[in-house]
């Protein structure tokens, strides 16, 4: 008997006997299901912080030199101390490197807070994100703006009061009129409106159009940090390459510009999105291994079921395994009968749990911010866990079936 | 006894076996089922094994079908020893020489008379297409050819053991061993199937069928009696004729 045809005489055992198939395998489908559900999830949520807001946050290609770090999950009080103590980052400095930087790239500077923004006719919004940034703030954030024109670089270095808001701040103080040309208050400074950036959508639930962007130069500078004081310089880089090299680069002369000795720890920070979301990386090799390992235990819990029922059917099909050695079946034949067909069994379960688990991803990315990646690996996972597991059950039930005495197993009712 | 003419004893043997034995354990004691059988049957002999239940009857019916090994003595098939063969030398000796057809039919439930009547050819490794003309000309010679789709649950008992016997003979087996085949059909078509056996011999099929029933086996040439696990009585006989199909209709 060839692999076609015991996969196939599997195939209709399992077809004559659907319900009963369903249940055999209920078990490899919920664990694969939530297997996939989980990898698919975590897979999801990795590819949101890497992309999504890695770029949002930290840019593409981009080296950053702040104070202090942008993610911190140190508690330690001593450390927290040694930040306090460093040096702000300024625009001085800002101007100081661009003369020295040698690794192609552009720079941009930004500084934010959370303020509140006035409208005309006494509309008003808070919480809004107020950044003060250099004109080409919007090219290494990849910001398009959807109407009007985003401020030049003449307009910030002479501080002019122009802005740039955010989807729902046009929407919350305008209400669908033309904002371009309006008056805004930025902490009560008047600000021209110039520009709608294009929608950003939201990060782990937080609106990223809930925001206005103005020349860092400008009126507001002082109160989103002390005069002079940068959150950060960004030094965008045309390739992925390149980005080692400016960040060495970068931090040689920040060490210069501080005057720090060679013994002496950096006092300023110059990350990259890598390096920042090293610590993510970290959590997320964990998850890959804790979460699914957890889920695996429902598939020895299905393998159990598949070797249970399999044990059944063996003792049921005892006549038919009787018969089918009076025609010429090989111990191996038998054998190989039974393991396919268990380990079609619960492939089939594996791959209904594939979809289910697809699908409950994409329900949960449906109604959460985060964003379901069927992983192919994941699929091929799922499907060789379930042979996996239907093979390895439906082996003692083969073994059985096949060391029966033909003439007993003629005889059995 | 009657004697047997000389062109009878110059065929082949296709059976003979020497002192065959066989003994069982149950619990403590043994049970002797065979006390030293010797028997030769040759080519297209059509032959009745009889014998009250216990006498042997179905475990010389086990060895002669290469289900089961002797404790003792030596079987040879077509001259080949198979006493003492492998389990899996077995299972091929059952593909190719022996055609079983069995009390209660044994179908493959859900599988159709063409896939029940291929089922032989598959464990012999026949490709499909071959199977396949094979199983149709193996039903067409039982007069199932119509019934080839047909699922055993759509077949009537006398169709069913029919199916069987197209199944047994698909691999052309040296012996078609029955084992009370007509057991379980009424007395009109246990007729049609004895009539089927009758033609089978005819065309030169060598026969060997185990039975209790007097009226059956009066329909072979030969019928072996068994008694306590030993040959009581091995007699040729003129074989009770009944009218063919097609005497019946003529006449």
């Amino acid at each position: 008997m060839t692999f076609g045809e015991a996969f196939r005489s599997a195939l209709e055992m399992i077809l004559a006997h659907k319900l009963r198939a369903f249940f055999t395998i209920l078990g490899t489908v919920v664990g694969v299901t939530f297997l996939i559900a989980v990898i698919t999830l975590i897979e999801g949520m990795d590819a949101y912080i890497t992309d999504e807001f890695a770029g949002q946050i930290f840019g593409v290609n981009s080296v950053m030199v702040r104070r202090s770090p942008s993610v911190t999950i140190s508690g330690d009080p001593e450390y927290f101390r040694e930040l306090r103590r460093r040096p702000s980052v300024r625009f001085e400095d800002a101007e100081w490197l661009a003369e020295r930087v040698e690794t192609p790239g552009t720079m941009a500077i930004s500084s934010s807070s959370g303020g509140q923004v006035d409208g005309p006719v006494g509309r008003s919004i808070s919480g809004v994100r107020i950044t003060g940034a250099s004109a080409s703030f919007f090219r290494v954030r990849s910001m398009n703006v959807e109407q009007g024109r985003a401020f030049q670089q003449q307009e910030d270095e002479a501080g002019v009061p122009v802005a740039v808001i955010g989807r729902d701040v046009a929407d919350g103080l305008f209400e669908g009129t033309n904002p371009l040309g309006k008056t805004i208050r930025i902490q009560s400074f008047p600000y021209q409106v110039i520009g709608v950036l294009e929608r950003q959508g939201s990060l782990f639930g937080i609106s990223m159009d809930n925001q206005v962007i103005a020349p860092a130069r400008s009126a507001m500078n002082g109160y989103v940090n002390p005069r002079g004081v940068l959150d950060e310089i960004i030094y965008q880089v045309p390739e992925p390459r390149l980005l080692p090299g400016a960040q060495v680069e970068i931090e040689g002369w920040m060490r210069i510009r501080n005057g720090l000795r060679p013994n002496e720890p950096n006092n300023f920070e110059v990350e990259t999105a890598e390096a920042s979301l090293s610590f993510w990386t970290q959590i997320t090799q964990v998850m890959l291994v804790a979460l699914p390992g957890l889920v695996g235990i429902s598939l020895v819990v299905g393998g159990v079921v598949i070797m249970n029922i399999m044990l059944v059917s063996v003792t049921e099909r005892t006549r038919e395994i009787g018969l089918r050695k009076s025609l010429g079946a090989r111990r191996k034949d038998i054998l190989r009968q039974f393991v396919i067909e268990a380990g079609t069994l619960a492939g089939m379960g594996g791959l209904i749990g594939i979809g289910l688990g697809g699908a409950l991803a994409a329900l949960v990315a449906a109604v959460s911010p985060l964003p379901a990646q069927l992983a192919p690996w994941s699929v091929l996972l799922g499907l060789a866990l379930g042979v996996g597991v239907g093979i390895t059950a439906g082996a003692y039930p083969a073994y059985r079936a096949a060391g029966l005495d033909p003439i007993e197993a003629l005889g059995h009712e | 006894m009657k004697q047997d003419n000389k062109a009878v004893r110059e065929t082949p043997l296709v059976i003979e076996t020497r002192g065959l034995e066989r003994n069982y354990r149950l619990g403590t004691e043994t049970v002797r089922a065979l006390r030293g059988v010797d028997l030769e049957i040759r080519r297209n002999e059509y032959v009745a094994v009889m014998g009250p239940s216990g006498s042997g009857k179905s475990t010389l019916m086990n060895l002669i079908g290469c289900l089961d090994s002797p404790t003792s003595g030596e079987y040879r098939l077509n001259g080949q020893l198979v006493s003492g063969l492998s389990d899996d030398a077995l299972a091929r000796v059952r593909n190719r020489e022996i055609g079983f057809v069995f009390q209660t039919f044994n179908l493959l439930p859900r599988s159709t008379a063409l896939d029940n009547v291929a089922l032989p050819l598959i464990y012999a490794g026949r490709p499909k297409a071959e199977r396949r003309e094979r199983a149709m000309d193996a039903l067409a010679s039982v007069e199932l050819a119509d019934r080839m789709t047909h699922r055993p649950n759509e077949l009537s008992g006398g169709q069913r053991q029919r199916v069987a016997i197209a199944r047994a003979l698909v691999t052309k087996p040296s012996i078609l061993l029955a084992d009370e085949p007509t057991g379980n059909l009424d007395s009109k078509t246990s007729e049609d199937i004895m009539m089927l056996f009758d033609r089978l011999h005819q065309d030169g099929q060598t026969i060997v069928m185990v039975t209790h029933e007097r009226d059956i086996a009066a329909r072979a040439e030969r019928v072996v009696t068994l008694l306590d696990g030993c040959i009581a009585s091995d007699n040729l006989q003129d074989p009770l004729r009944f009218p063919t199909l097609a005497e019946r209709s003529s006449g």
